[in-house]
């Protein structure tokens, strides 16, 4: 879309200069001034911009906070203590970083949960999509190392929990769980690598995110119609049009983020963890950050045997299964039609499916016995077939509401119903504006 | 999930299932297998209803032999440094500072704290000095090698009552006191469904501090008949993994002298010792919610303005 031909006209000779040896303000012209995106996109879409927003601000709050933080087992409580203490600002710094890391991730769920309502991800969507879940992959790696770092008992035990996870892989799950330890158990050296890679992975981060950047900027912006922009009048300018919304919706999220730093700064997080690690005595109950929820309901959900696989690979593979299901997204939905707008059955099981993920996080901050274990499997079961039933299936036997002809009817239609906006300015606008 | 709000949810279902279902022309063999899939979501609804007062049942009936701790949820007390515009007040930090210094401390450590920090009580330099002076600090090695007491000076940090964990461990029936820094945030009894929403806007953050003041003044209540009470341990229903603990009762009535006329009670002690812990565990709280007023002022302010923004570049634009 964006391709081929651009519209930069340096003003300046020392612009013409530049353009004509390295071209990167007709980049950024071309990405995020001149770049068109539909007309009719939703505050879900400023999602990703919170998200680039985000990952900055940890990057930032991060590397101070590496400044001050010691990665060695004897001292790195203590460190972030001091850090929360005595320097300057390091409450807040640490504050905005932990919480930060959770609000990263509020926004990121919104932003999968927005492109499996709208179809995001069909084609030619396929590869951006795939993008997202490697870049999702990454910060849930980034996340959990993150959460080792203060060294408190919920970092020790759930890096415990989580690494034990690969022994029940067969023939190399034991080295592979030495090699993440960098021992027999965790210890300072599992603290030392996590550290470096917690360093390390935020920047990989970028560089997917980039990727993930220009693949969009290839096959434009998917729009709550799901219909492909057809010409001029379904687009506005990214800037000033999607600037200004990403910028209230960035506002929004912030308030939100700052009412939780400020006010609320421990409550995602877990009292243990306010207490130094110590191997020799395992808290009640083991539970990961919020964010991981739904996938440990899902890996202690499988408490029996199928076959030669036994329960803890069974659960194991399920919960990395069900990380799986989101990279074939893409070829499980076998619907013509892309938005939910206009698929009433696949809206019922979209939404039954956010219920189910937020029954399962909630199930995976419960003990595992008695009935939960069988509301989990419930769950669980409901998670895999809504992929390998209700996607693929649906598809095929569902019949879609009309469509409109394009973004512009789309829109009209939508304001004519409404008695708002102004339909016969709509189409000249966005050529006549800014 | 309440059987109520199961309700609702199951006529929203209903509702969407029905509509949808006029819109299906085709597909009948397939209706029947996404109809039992949209069943299960609702089956799945409904038993999280019935199992949460299943649980809650299973626990009333089983009085003398509990299995989920603590027996009572800690009691909401007011403090002063709740709420958005939360601040310490300091006549209530020193006073819980000499219960920590006179009850407390001959078995708890409270190592990540700096004297040089109780000036934030209202104390002066002078006095600061004074009170690190009463602790004597073991410090060394010195030019000869050796190391030598000194009387602690405001850098110091409360010295621990014991020489090691193992040592403390010993004199204390086999587990070690925990040390106080943190203990006001790193206790905290879950406050389950739906109470941790309704927590957000509340802004209920005092989980630690209500937990030490139960369990300190839950000491006088009695286990009900046919509980055991393992030896050398004290019932406490408040407390947080089982039915009693090592420490036994540490305050009672007059035990710590007031200067300034509070009542010597036990339960004025324990509200006094735990704001003071509160203070220890996060000593920037004033600061954090005094700069958080401004900073949702700021964004609410500049996210209005933008907003006013975005509707006129958008104000031409139908979308």
């Amino acid at each position: 879309m964006s391709e081929g031909h651009s519209t930069y006209t340096p003003k300046t000779g020392i612009g013409r200069w530049v353009d004509a040896r390295m071209p990167l303000p007709r980049l950024v012209y071309d990405s995020f001034v001149a770049y068109p995106v539909p007309r009719n996109l939703n505050y879900a879409w400023t999602f990703g911009g919170i998200l680039a927003l985000m990952l900055g601000a940890q990057i930032l709050t991060g590397i101070v906070l590496a400044m001050h933080y010691a990665a060695d087992s004897s001292l790195a409580f203590d460190s972030v203590e001091k850090i929360m203490r005595d320097v300057n600002s390091g409450w807040l710094l640490r504050y905005l970083h932990s919480n930060g890391a959770s609000f990263f991730f509020v926004a990121v769920y919104i932003h999968i949960f927005r492109g499996l309502y709208y179809g995001s991800y069909k084609a030619p969507r396929e590869l951006l999509w795939i993008l997202g879940c490697i870049i999702y992959l990454l910060m849930m790696a980034t996340g959990f190392m993150g959460y080792v770092l203060p060294w408190g008992q919920m970092s020790f035990w759930g890096a415990t929990v989580i690494t034990g996870f690969f022994t029940a892989i067969p023939l190399v799950g034991e080295w592979i769980q030495q090699l993440l330890l960098g021992g027999f158990a965790v210890d300072n050296p599992t603290l030392n690598r996590f550290f470096s890679l917690h360093y390390l992975l935020p920047f990989m981060i970028a560089g997917v995110v980039v990727l993930h950047i220009w693949a969009l900027h290839v096959v434009g912006q998917s729009n709550p119609t799901g219909i492909e922009v057809k010409s001029k009048t379904d687009t506005v300018a990214f800037t000033p049009y999607a600037t200004i919304k990403d910028a209230f919706g960035m506002l929004v999220f912030l308030f939100i983020f700052a009412y939780f730093v400020f006010y609320l700064p421990n409550f995602l997080g877990h009292p243990d963890n306010y207490v130094v690690a110590d191997p020799l005595k395992t808290p009640a109950h083991i539970v990961p950050e919020w964010y991981f929820l739904p996938f440990y309901a899902i890996l202690r959900a499988i408490t029996f045997n199928i076959g030669p696989i036994n329960s803890k690979l069974g659960g194991v593979l399920a919960m990395f299964g069900s990380i799986a299901m989101l990279f074939l997204v893409p070829w499980l939905d076998t619907s013509k039609v892309r938005s939910a707008v206009y698929r009433p059955w696949y809206k019922l099981f979209f939404w039954l499916f956010v219920i189910d993920a937020v029954l399962l996080g909630w199930l995976g901050s419960q003990p595992a016995e008695g009935s939960y274990v069988f509301m989990a499997q419930m769950a669980t079961l409901f998670y895999f077939a809504f992929f390998l039933v209700v996607l693929p299936v649906l598809g095929l036997i569902e019949t879609p509401r009309r469509l409109p002809n394009s973004i512009t009817e789309a829109v009209l239609e939508k304001n004519k119903a409404g008695g708002g906006g102004h339909p016969a300015r709509a189409t000249a606008a966005p050529e006549t504006k800014g | 999930m309440t059987p109520k709000s199961g309700d609702r949810f199951s006529d929203k279902i209903m509702l969407e299932t029905t509509t949808a279902r006029q819109r299906i022309s085709r597909g009948f063999g397939m209706k029947t297998i996404l109809t039992s899939l949209a069943l299960l979501g609702l089956v799945l609804a409904g038993t999280a209803a019935a199992t949460t007062g299943a649980i809650a049942q299973e626990e009333a009936h089983s009085e003398a032999a509990p299995t989920h701790f603590p027996i009572h949820q800690p009691k909401e007390m007011d403090w002063s440094f709740a709420g958005p515009f939360g601040t310490y007040d300091k006549a209530q930090l020193q006073r819980g500072l000499k219960v920590f210094k006179e009850v407390c401390a001959t078995c708890h450590s409270m190592k990540l704290v700096a004297f040089r920090t109780l000036e934030d009580l209202g104390y002066s330099e002078a006095q600061v000095k004074a009170l690190a002076a009463e602790y004597t600090i073991n410090d060394g090695p010195n030019d000869a090698g050796d190391m030598f007491d000194r009387p602690g000076i405001p850098s110091d940090y409360f010295p621990a009552p014991f020489p090691n964990d193992q040592a403390a461990a010993a004199a204390n029936g086999g587990a070690a006191p925990p040390d106080m820094s943190l203990l006001a945030k790193a206790r905290g009894v879950t406050r389950g469904f739906p109470r941790f929403v309704f927590d957000i806007f509340t802004q209920y953050a005092q989980g630690g501090p209500d937990y030490i003041h139960s369990l300190l003044t839950g000491y006088d209540e009695q286990p009900p008949a046919g509980m055991e009470i393992p030896e050398g341990t004290h019932y406490n229903p408040y407390f947080i993994a089982g039915v009693s603990l090592k420490m036994p009762n540490p305050l009672s009535d007059d035990q710590v002298t007031y200067d300034d006329g509070s009542p010597q009670t036990v339960d004025q002690y324990s509200r006094d010792v735990s704001a003071f812990l509160m203070w220890a565990a996060e000593p920037h709280l004033e600061a954090r919610k005094k700069t958080g007023f401004r900073v949702l002022v700021f964004l609410l302010l500049f996210g209005a303005l933008v907003y006013l923004t975005k509707r006129k570049v958008w104000a031409g634009v139908a979308h």
